[in-house]
C-alpha cells in the first residue's frame, strides 16, 4: 500500500505572527517557518503504517516555495521515503492544491492520502475535502484512530458530542486530528539519511495547473486588543452585568 | 515554572555567519555540515532539550538519586525514559568516529547541541557528557581491542562512561592518590581503594559503566609520574562481548550536594576489581588529560548554558513583573506600575548576561572549531595552530566562563526579586547547578594557574603570540572602518592591558613564583574579557555587513550591534582593574601571616 501525504510550510506555531506595516498579509520574512503540525501527525501516521508493515511506500509532498523542501526533508527524516516538491511562491489556495493533488496522485497512484486536517496559517480546513471530491474518493475528516483493513479503512472521527467510526473503501483520503498520534522526533541517522532521499523538483505547469487565486485579500489586520476585566463584587452583579453585556 | 528555549538562531549565526563553517567544507564531516543539515539538526535537538530534558529539570532536583541497600542508584523519575529516548535519537553518536557508529559531524556542532542539553538539564546532560569524554580518551590512547570492546556501546549511548580522580585526600594533588593496581596472571590488573565524588558513577540510566580509573603500579615512582589508567567496567564483558559478571566496584555511598541532584555523585570502592591498563604504565596523567581537556570545555558550557536559561527566564519577568515607575516617565499610565524592565538597574543585570551569553557562546564555539581543526585540518601547521590556541582558551573558557556563568545567573535570581529565592521559580536551581562547574574538572584556581604556569610559557609562549597576532590582525584589518572604531578601539586597549601584563608576569613571576599565584585569576579573566571582546568585535562586523547590505534579519542583527556596544563600553573596560591587580603582585596578597586570618 501506497501513502501520500501532502504538507505545508508554515509559520512556527511558536511565533508569534505580526501583521505587516502595510496590513497586505502577516510578517514572513525572516520568521521561524515549519512543517503544519497537523500535517506532521498525518507523517507519523504515515510512517507508523509503513513500520507496520501495512504501508509499503510513504511519499511526502508539498505545494510551496524552494525552502519547502526543508519541510519534505522533515518528512523524510521522520521515516518518508521520497518527496515531490511542486514549487510555487505566492500564497496556495485550497482549491488549485487540491487539483495539484489529484494530479500527482493520479501519477503516483497511492491507496491512501493522509493529511492534516487543516493548516494554521489560514485555517481552511478545505484541503482535504476539495481532493476527495475531486478524485471521487471517499473520505475520513478529523481522524483520531486510523485502522486499515483488507481493501477498506476504518476511521474514528471527532464530531461534536463524541466519536464516530466509519469504514472507508480504498483509496481513500484521510485527515488528521490532534489526537491521532504523537509525532516523533527525527532521530539524527534518520536526519543524516533524508539529506540523500531524492525530492523530485516540479511546477505547477508540469500537471497543467492554474494557481491564479480565486480570493483576494483586502486587508489584515490584527485582533482588537483585549480591554480590561472588572472586578465585580457579587453573584447578582455578575449576573447584571452580563445582562447588560447582553451575554444572558 | 522555568522555561528553555534554545538559541537556535543565535547558533547558526555564529556557526554560518561568524565562523564560518562552509569554508572547512573539504575536511572531514563538514561536507555534511550545511547550513539546512545543521538548522535541522538543532531544530530536532531544541525540540528534545526543550520538550523532554527540560520538564524533568525541576522535578529531577526535588527528587535526587536514590541509593539503595544493594549499592544500586536509581536517577529521579523519567530519566530513565529520557535517557532511552536519547540514546534511540542517536544524539550521542553527533561527532563520534562513523568507524565506532558515529556521525562524524564537526565538534563545533557538538558544542551548540552540548549548551542546548545542559540548559534543558544540567544534571542529566552530565551522564552523556562525561561518556563523550570517557570515549575521547579510550579512542586516543587505547588499544586497538579495548576501543573496538568499549566505544562503539558508548557512542551508541547503551553504556556509560566515568572518571575516576579524586581519593578522600587528594583532589587537586593528584600525585598523592593512593589506589592500587596488581598486575595479574591473566593481563589483567587487581584494582583496590576509594575513589569519591564520582559523577554518574552508579545508575539506571545503561546497561553497563566504564570507568576509568587512576592507580598507582607496584613499581610506580613517586608523584603525579607514577600514575597509570585503567578501564574498568561495571560488567566485565563476557566471551562475546556483552555485559557479564558483576565486577568488584560498588557505589558506597551518594553524596548529598547543593546541586545538580538528578546527577548520582558517588563514593566508588574498589575491591579488587579487575581492570585493564590503558596505555603505558605510569602514563595515566596523560591519558586522563585528553579526557579532562575535553571535559574542560563541557564544563565551561555549563557556565553559559545556565547564564543563558537563568538569563531567559530572568527577561521574561521582568517584562512580566509590574513595579515601581520609570525614572523618566511612567510607561505604563495606565497599569498601577511600570514593568521592571523599564529600570536601568534591572537592565544591567539583563545586559550583562546578555553580552556575556553571546559573547561567551561565539567563543565557546570558536573553540569546537578549533577542535575539529586541531585534529582534521589539512596541514600539519593548521592543526599545530589549531592545537595551540585550544590549549590555550582551556583554561580560560572553564575558568572565565563558569566564573561569569554562575555570577549572571545569580544575577537573574536577582532580578526576580524575592521570588530568586523561592525554590518552585526554579531560578534558585540554576545557581545551585552553576556552582559546580566552578569546583570540578579542576578548580578555577588551578585553571588559572594552569594558564599562567604552564600555557603561557609553552613553546616559548608560541601559542600566546599567535593569539595576540590574531587580535593585532583583526583590529588592523578594520582600522579604516569608521563603523567598527567603537569596537576595535576598546578591543585595542584591552588587548594592550593584557600584553602588559602578559610581560610584567614574564619580567616578575620567575624570580618570585608567588607573583604568577596571585596574578593568574585576574590575568585569566582579564584574557576571558578580550577573547570575547575579540568574537563581539567580529560579530558586530558580521552584523554590520547585513544591515548595509539590508539582507537577512534586520532586528536580529541591530540587536546584536547594541549588545556589542554593551559590552565594549560596560564589560571590556573591567581590563583596566584586572591590570592593576596583577601589577600589584604578590605582597598585597601574601603579607598577610597565616594565624591572623
Ligand atoms: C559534584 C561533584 C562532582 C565531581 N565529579 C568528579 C568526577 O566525576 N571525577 C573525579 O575524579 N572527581 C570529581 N569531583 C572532584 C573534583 O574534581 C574535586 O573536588 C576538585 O578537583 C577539587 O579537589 P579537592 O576537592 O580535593 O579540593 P582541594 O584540592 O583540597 O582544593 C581546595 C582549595 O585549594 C585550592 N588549591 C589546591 N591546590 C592548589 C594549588 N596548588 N595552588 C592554588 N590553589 C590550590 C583549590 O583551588 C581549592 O580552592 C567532583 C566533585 C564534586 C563536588
Amino acid at each position: 500500500m501506497k501513502v501520500l501525504v501532502p504538507v505545508k510550510r508554515v509559520v512556527d506555531y511558536n511565533v508569534k505572527v505580526r501583521v505587516k506595516a502595510d496590513n497586505s498579509g502577516v510578517e514572513l520574512a525572516n520568521v521561524k517557518m515549519s512543517m503544519n503540525p497537523f500535517d506532521e501527525i498525518a507523517v507519523e501516521e504515515a510512517v507508523r503504517l509503513k513500520e507496520a508493515g501495512t504501508a509499503t511506500e510513504v511519499v511526502v509532498v508539498s505545494i510551496g516555495p524552494k525552502q519547502a523542501q526543508e519541510t519534505i526533508r522533515t518528512g523524510l527524516a521522520m521515516g518518508g521515503d521520497r518527496g515531490i516538491l511542486v514549487e510555487y511562491d505566492a500564497e496556495t489556495e485550497p482549491l488549485a492544491v487540491a487539483k495539484l493533488l489529484k494530479a500527482i496522485a493520479a501519477e503516483e497512484n497511492p491507496d491512501l492520502v493522509v493529511l492534516g486536517k487543516q493548516a494554521i496559517d489560514d485555517d481552511c480546513s478545505q484541503t482535504g475535502q476539495m481532493l476527495a471530491q475531486l478524485l471521487g474518493w471517499s473520505q475520513g475528516t478529523f481522524a483520531s484512530k486510523v485502522t486499515p483493513g483488507d481493501g477498506t479503512v476504518d476511521v474514528t472521527r471527532e464530531i461534536d458530542g463524541g466519536l464516530e467510526t466509519i469504514q472507508l473503501k480504498m483509496p481513500a483520503v484521510v485527515t488528521a486530528d490532534l489526537r491521532l498520534n504523537e509525532p516523533r522526533y527525527a532521530s539524527l541517522p534518520n536526519i543524516m539519511k533524508a539529506k540523500k532521499k531524492e525530492i523530485a523538483m516540479k511546477t505547477p505547469a508540469d500537471y497543467g495547473v492554474d494557481m491564479t487565486p480565486r480570493l483576494s485579500t483586502e486587508r489584515v489586520e490584527e485582533p482588537p486588543e483585549r480591554q480590561a476585566g472588572v472586578m465585580v463584587e457579587s453573584v447578582s452583579d455578575l449576573v447584571a452585568a452580563l445582562k447588560e453585556k447582553g451575554a444572558l | 515554572m522555568p522555561t528553555y528555549r534554545a538559541p537556535v538562531k543565535d547558533m547558526t549565526f555564529l556557526l554560518h555567519d561568524v565562523l564560518q563553517i562552509d569554508r572547512y567544507s573539504n575536511l572531514p564531516g563538514f561536507a555534511e555540515a550545511t547550513p539546512d543539515t545543521v538548522t535541522a539538526i538543532l531544530d530536532e535537538a531544541a525540540k528534545f532539550c526543550e520538550g523532554v530534558l527540560q520538564p524533568l529539570n525541576q522535578s529531577g532536583d526535588a527528587e535526587g538519586c536514590t541509593r539503595h541497600d544493594d549499592g544500586s542508584v536509581t536517577t529521579p523519575t523519567g530519566f530513565k525514559a529520557a535517557y532511552d529516548r536519547y540514546v534511540e535519537l542517536g544524539f550521542g553518536g553527533l561527532t563520534q568516529d562513523p568507524d565506532y557508529g558515529g556521525q562524524g559531524l564537526p565538534h563545533v556542532l557538538g558544542f551548540a547541541f552540548e549548551e542546548m542539553m545542559i540548559s534543558a538539564n544540567m544534571a542529566f546532560a552530565m551522564y552523556p557528557g562525561l561518556t563523550a569524554g570517557a570515549i575521547a580518551c579510550l579512542s586516543a590512547t587505547g588499544s586497538d581491542e579495548q576501543k573496538r570492546a568499549y566505544v562503539p556501546k558508548m557512542v551508541e549511548g547503551t553504556w556509560t562512561g566515568t572518571m575516576n580522580l579524586t581519593e578522600p585526600h587528594c583532589g587537586t594533588d593528584l600525585g598523592m592518590i593512593r589506589t592500587k593496581a596488581e598486575p595479574q596472571d591473566d593481563g589483567s590488573y587487581k584494582i583496590s581503594g576509594q575513589k569519591i565524588y564520582i559523577s554518574a558513577g552508579e545508575h539506571d540510566l545503561s546497561e553497563n559503566i566504564v570507568h576509568l580509573v587512576l592507580a598507582k603500579l607496584p613499581d610506580a615512582p613517586e608523584g603525579t609520574r607514577g600514575i597509570s589508567l585503567f578501564v574498568v567496567p561495571k560488567f566485565i564483558l563476557d566471551d562475546a562481548g556483552e555485559p557479564g559478571e558483576r565486577n568488584a566496584v560498588s557505589c558506597g555511598s551518594i553524596e548529598h550536594k547543593m546541586g545538580i541532584h538528578g546527577n548520582a555523585t558517588c563514593v566508588l570502592n574498589y575491591d579488587g576489581a579487575k581492570g585493564w591498563l590503558v596505555g603505558e604504565p605510569h602514563k595515566g596523567l596523560k591519558a586522563m588529560f585528553i579526557m579532562m581537556n575535553a571535559a574542560r570545555l563541557g564544563v565551561g558550557l555549563q557556565g553559559i548554558a545556565l547564564s543563558e536559561v537563568a538569563y531567559q527566564n530572568a527577561a521574561d519577568y521582568a517584562r512580566d513583573r509590574i513595579q515601581g515607575r520609570s525614572l523618566s516617565g511612567a510607561k505604563d499610565p495606565d497599569a498601577k506600575a511600570d514593568p521592571i524592565i523599564v529600570h536601568p538597574d534591572v537592565r544591567r543585570m539583563l545586559m550583562d548576561a546578555r553580552a556575556f551569553n553571546e559573547g561567551a557562546r561565539a567563543v565557546a564555539l570558536w573553540g569546537g572549531l578549533l577542535v575539529d581543526l586541531a585534529e582534521k585540518a589539512q596541514s600539519e601547521e593548521e592543526r599545530q595552530e589549531a592545537d595551540d590556541l585550544i590549549s590555550l582558551l582551556t583554561p580560560v573558557i572553564k575558568g572565565v566562563f563558569t566564573d561569569r556563568g554562575f555570577e549572571c545567573a545569580t544575577q537573574a535570581q536577582q532580578v526576580f526579586g524575592g521570588a530568586g529565592y523561592i525554590r518552585e521559580y526554579g531560578m534558585e536551581q540554576f545557581v545551585r547547578d552553576a556552582r559546580i562547574a566552578m569546583i570540578y574538572e579542576g578548580t578555577n584556581g588551578v585553571q588559572a594557574l594552569d594558564l599562567v604556569g604552564r600555557k603561557l610559557a609553552k613553546d616559548n609562549g608560541r601559542a600566546v603570540r599567535a593569539y595576540f597576532k590574531l587580535v593585532e590582525d583583526f583590529c588592523a584589518d578594520h582600522k579604516d572602518d569608521a563603523e567598527m572604531a567603537e569596537f576595535t578601539a576598546p578591543l585595542q586597549a584591552a588587548l594592550g592591558d593584557l600584553q602588559a601584563c602578559t610581560m610584567w608576569l614574564m619580567q616578575n613571576a620567575m624570580k618570585a613564583p608567588d607573583n604568577a599565584g596571585a596574578a593568574s585569576t585576574p590575568y585569566m579573566h582579564l584574557m576571558g574579557l578580550v577573547v570575547m571582546g575579540h568574537m563581539w568585535a567580529k560579530m558586530a562586523k558580521v552584523a554590520l555587513t547585513r544591515l548595509d547590505e539590508g539582507s537577512g534579519d534586520m532586528a536580529f542583527h541591530e540587536n546584536k550591534l547594541i549588545t556589542a556596544r554593551y559590552f565594549a563600553k560596560h564589560m571590556l573596560p573591567e581590563t583596566g582593574g584586572l591590570r592593576a591587580k596583577v601589577e600589584a603582585g604578590a605582597d598585597p596578597v601574601m603579607a598577610l601571616a597565616a594565624d591572623a586570618f
